[in-house]
């Protein structure tokens, strides 16, 4: 075995309210491949982050070449021959590739000018090394995704990188340039380099990586070397989570069919998808990160363009597909986003409480106050939000209060199909059971919800039926009674259930 | 028992009034007490509503102007547009024919029709409104100069068209009339429509309104379409009051409309703006060229002082909204 280029050992770091690593460790030897897995929210990005310096660990150790070292900046990391490659790439697409791999270092001429020959010059032994081809003078911004990943990978060459983080590399690719980007990691091991190779696929495991670590909970659960071990093995390590007990659910008898959707297509992000939801269930929509099961509810929502396919609701076809008319439908759509996609933070509660049911208490010019305040007060009042007055701004709240304030705004449209995309996402956990009495009320009330989720244990004890999607693809459905995380994970993967 | 409940509300709007707006109310009373002690005629009748009927015109731009920049958008047209109109409108009845009913409605349709256009390239092509807005006050500029063939269009000797801009009710000039209907009917329509709230919130974050349902586009080209309309009609009154449609007139208007909305509290950052900012920020506008004036300070330094208060309005805004993100 070569020598030991990193290795990190019992790594605490905690988020107000939540312990996102205990006891996190991994191990690294020049010329290796380690594959890092682990469920959504495992702590992979974390453990990464302690080590690419975006923020100190509470406590724990870290050694560099046996060296024990301290970190507490992305610019000590860089020192310490760590380069981190973020899966959204960070470069600029307006300057060159050479300026890119300078940036902040640029080389200057005689005169004190940065010179654009010289940096194209020195780039081109880092492009060399990852076999890019492409003149260092090109702007960024033309080049594929794939070779925006070289550029950045040079560019951590040009840093005396001796440690590389590529975190879901392939997420993006073509299959060609899947190709490309293994035979540079194949490259780069011969050269001594040691490579963290943060992956949901188990096929990449099996054909790049020479060992793999998992996490799961924020907790090391093993290493193994990949030709040693099968993907059931590294299935069962990364499942069998705490399913804890704070989860309300109560089973009723789920009524008529309310929303059928045949053969959705929309590009990449939704092929072939068909399901329906009845009245009183609760459907769970499960897959990893980017599955594309949000890109599919905006879809039929219309808030995206669909290329083909059919809803029906209440047995009726849509005819007119845009977010107003599903509206009044009756159907509902609380994002999954609370800043960007769900909330107006710089208005008050009652004003953003109110905005999809205006025509409630708006006639003509008559603005109906009463009945403004009463659905408001009666939002706050069912969902238990913690305010002084209906008139503070919403940036105000906390994020259990702000997913309140985002629910009640949709209930107030009187929803007969309710899409909770990631409604317990970022809050605490006393909030989390306060939203899940909520969403198990309104099933009981007779609402076909479906609920998508990241997190395995709560689809899991939420919902009634559950739809697993990867990469747009609609893998597997589950009843409640066969429900099995090592069953729902190989789904999500793309792992085949046929063993 | 409902009574008492109403003036209760009213009294809790007054009281919103003034907190919200003491800062600016207060720049407005140490203005009026400046002028008043330093230049001479200025609490006489004749001025305060000369100073209105200067105020007037400007702030039919600026309620377009606010509505664009609450969508975190901008007008940059309402002068140019305004002079169009005005050269369009006399034309129509000194050299063409029409009666000046119709003629009038032509400029306000001119206008509206410009509007439109704004409106339906920005929603459509998402071109920066900063840009298209730019563009077509050159447009509309050089449209003003051609029709005109380079010089005024004179209306001298048509009454009726006369009176529109320059008439009055009792002793309150026609235009000053019409800033007060504007600005209750901008007041109702902004707060109390669903189309008004629509603004505010597809300003504030345009994708959570998607995902409300709203028509964004729509919105879009309402807004631009409603500030058009306005400068057309600011077009018509100028043309009336000057007897003659110039095109080269309303340049800078745009100015002081950002200048009134900015003062008033219009964040740039879109989603927050109030009418009775917008009111106190014109009226502070048309006060320094006002007592100015009757200060006998070069009006050259209004420009420059003009300029100050913009940024530093921008600047108070900033501020206010960094302290709020803090709050988070």
């Amino acid at each position: 075995m070569q020598k030991e280029l990193l290795r990190m050992e019992n790594i605490v770091k905690t988020f107000p309210g939540v312990k996102a690593l205990n006891n996190a460790a991994i191990t690294v030897h020049a010329g290796e491949v380690m594959g890092f897995m682990g469920e959504n929210g495992a702590g992979k990005s974390t453990l990464m982050n302690v080590l690419g310096g975006v923020f100190p660990a509470d406590s724990g150790e870290i050694y560099i070449e046996g060296k024990k070292v301290e970190i507490n900046s992305i610019h000590e990391s860089q020192a310490l021959g760590v380069a981190f490659i973020h899966q959204e790439l960070a470069l600029e697409p307006y300057l060159t590739i050479a300026e890119n791999i300078f940036l902040g270092r640029e080389i200057k001429n005689s005169l004190g000018l940065v010179s654009k020959d010289k940096m194209a010059e020195a780039a081109k032994p880092f492009l060399e090394r990852v076999g890019l081809t492409v003149d260092p003078n090109e702007y960024v911004g033309r080049l594929s995704i794939g070779q925006q990943q070289m550029v950045e990978i040079a560019k951590s060459f040009s840093l005396n990188a001796k440690i590389l983080i590529l975190d879901e590399p392939t997420s993006s690719l073509s299959e060609k340039e899947v190709d490309v980007l293994f035979d540079t990691v194949r490259d780069l091991k011969k050269q001594g380099m040691g490579i963290i190779f943060i992956t949901h696929k188990m096929a990449e495991v099996f054909q790049l990586c020479d060992a793999v670590t998992i996490m799961r909970d924020g907790e090391f659960m093993g290493s193994r070397q990949s030709s040693e071990c099968t993907d059931s093995e590294l299935i069962s390590l990364m499942v069998g989570r705490d399913l804890g007990n704070y989860y309300v659910r109560t089973y009723n008898e789920p009524g008529k069919v309310m929303m059928e959707v045949k053969n959705i297509n929309a590009g990449k992000r939704a092929v072939d998808c068909s399901f329906q939801v009845r009245s009183g269930e609760i459907l769970g929509f499960y897959g990893l990160v980017g599955a594309g099961r949000s890109e599919l509810m905006k879809a039929i929502m219309g808030l995206d363009p669909m290329d083909s396919g059919e809803i029906f609701l209440n047995g009726e076809k849509i005819k007119e597909h845009n977010p107003m008319h599903m509206q009044k439908h009756g159907i509902a759509l609380v994002p999954e986003n609370r800043k960007t996609e769900g909330l107006l933070l710089n208005s008050s509660i009652k004003f953003n409480m109110t905005l999809a049911v205006l025509d409630k208490f708006i006639k003509k010019l008559v603005v109906n106050t009463k009945t403004e305040d009463e659905i408001t007060d009666d939002g706050i009042e069912k969902l238990h939000i913690k305010t002084p007055s209906s008139l503070v701004n919403c940036s105000t709240l906390s994020g259990g209060n702000q997913q309140k304030v985002l629910l009640a705004k949709w209930l107030a449209t009187n929803p007969k199909i309710l899409i909770l995309d990631e409604p317990t996402r970022g809050i605490d956990v006393g909030a989390k059971a306060e939203i899940y009495t909520i969403i198990n009320n309104l099933a009981k009330q007779g609402l076909a919800i479906i609920l998508i989720s990241s997190e395995m244990p709560e689809v899991m004890n939420m919902s009634d039926r559950m739809i697993i999607m990867r990469e747009g693809h609609i893998m597997g459905e589950l009843r409640h009674d066969e429900y099995e995380q090592e069953r729902i994970l190989k789904y999500a993967m793309g792992v085949s259930n046929n063993e | 028992m409902n009574k008492k409940k109403s003036q209760s509300y009213v009294g809790r709007a007054v009281k919103d009034y003034f907190t919200q707006n003491w800062g600016i109310l207060l720049g407005l009373l140490i203005l009026c007490v400046i002028f008043s002690v330093f230049g001479n005629n200025f609490l006489t009748q004749k001025n305060i509503l000369n100073l209105l009927r200067t105020c007037a015109t400007n702030c039919f731009l600026a309620i377009g102007v606010q509505m664009a920049i609450i969508l975190a958008g901008i007008d940059l047209t309402g002068g140019a547009l305004a002079a169009l109109s005005g050269v369009m409108t006399v034309a129509a009845f000194q050299w063409w024919g029409f009666p000046v009913q119709i003629a009038v409605i032509l400029g306000v349709a001119i206008g509206a029709v410009i509007g439109l256009l704004n409106g339906v390239i920005i929603a459509y092509t998402g071109i920066h409104p900063f840009v298209v807005t730019l563009a077509m006050q050159s447009f509309c500029r050089g449209t003003a100069y051609l029709v005109a063939n380079g010089s005024p269009v004179t209306a001298y000797g048509n009454a009726g068209f006369a009176k529109i801009g320059q008439g009055s009710l009792g002793p309150v000039p026609l235009p000053v009339v019409y800033m007060i209907i504007f600005l209750v009917l901008d007041y109702f329509f902004l707060n109390k429509t669903q189309t008004g709230r629509h603004i505010y919130a597809v300003g504030g974050n345009e994708v959570s309104a998607r995902f409300s349902g709203i028509n964004v586009k729509k919105i879009k080209i309402l807004v631009w379409t409603i500030s058009g309309t306005l400068a057309g009609f600011c077009g018509v009154v100028l043309a009336s009051r000057l007897a003659s449609g110039q095109p080269s007139t309303g340049e800078g208007y745009e100015t002081d409309a950002i200048a009134a909305a900015v003062l008033g509290g219009t964040s740039f950052f879109g989603g927050t703006g109030s009418v009775g900012g917008l009111l106190i920020g014109v009226l502070i506008i048309g006060l320094i060229s006002n007592g100015l004036n009757l200060m006998h300070v070069n009006s050259y330094w209004q420009y420059v002082l003009k300029g100050i208060i913009i940024i530093a309005a921008v600047y108070v805004d900033m501020v206010k909204q960094k302290k709020q993100n803090a709050a988070k």
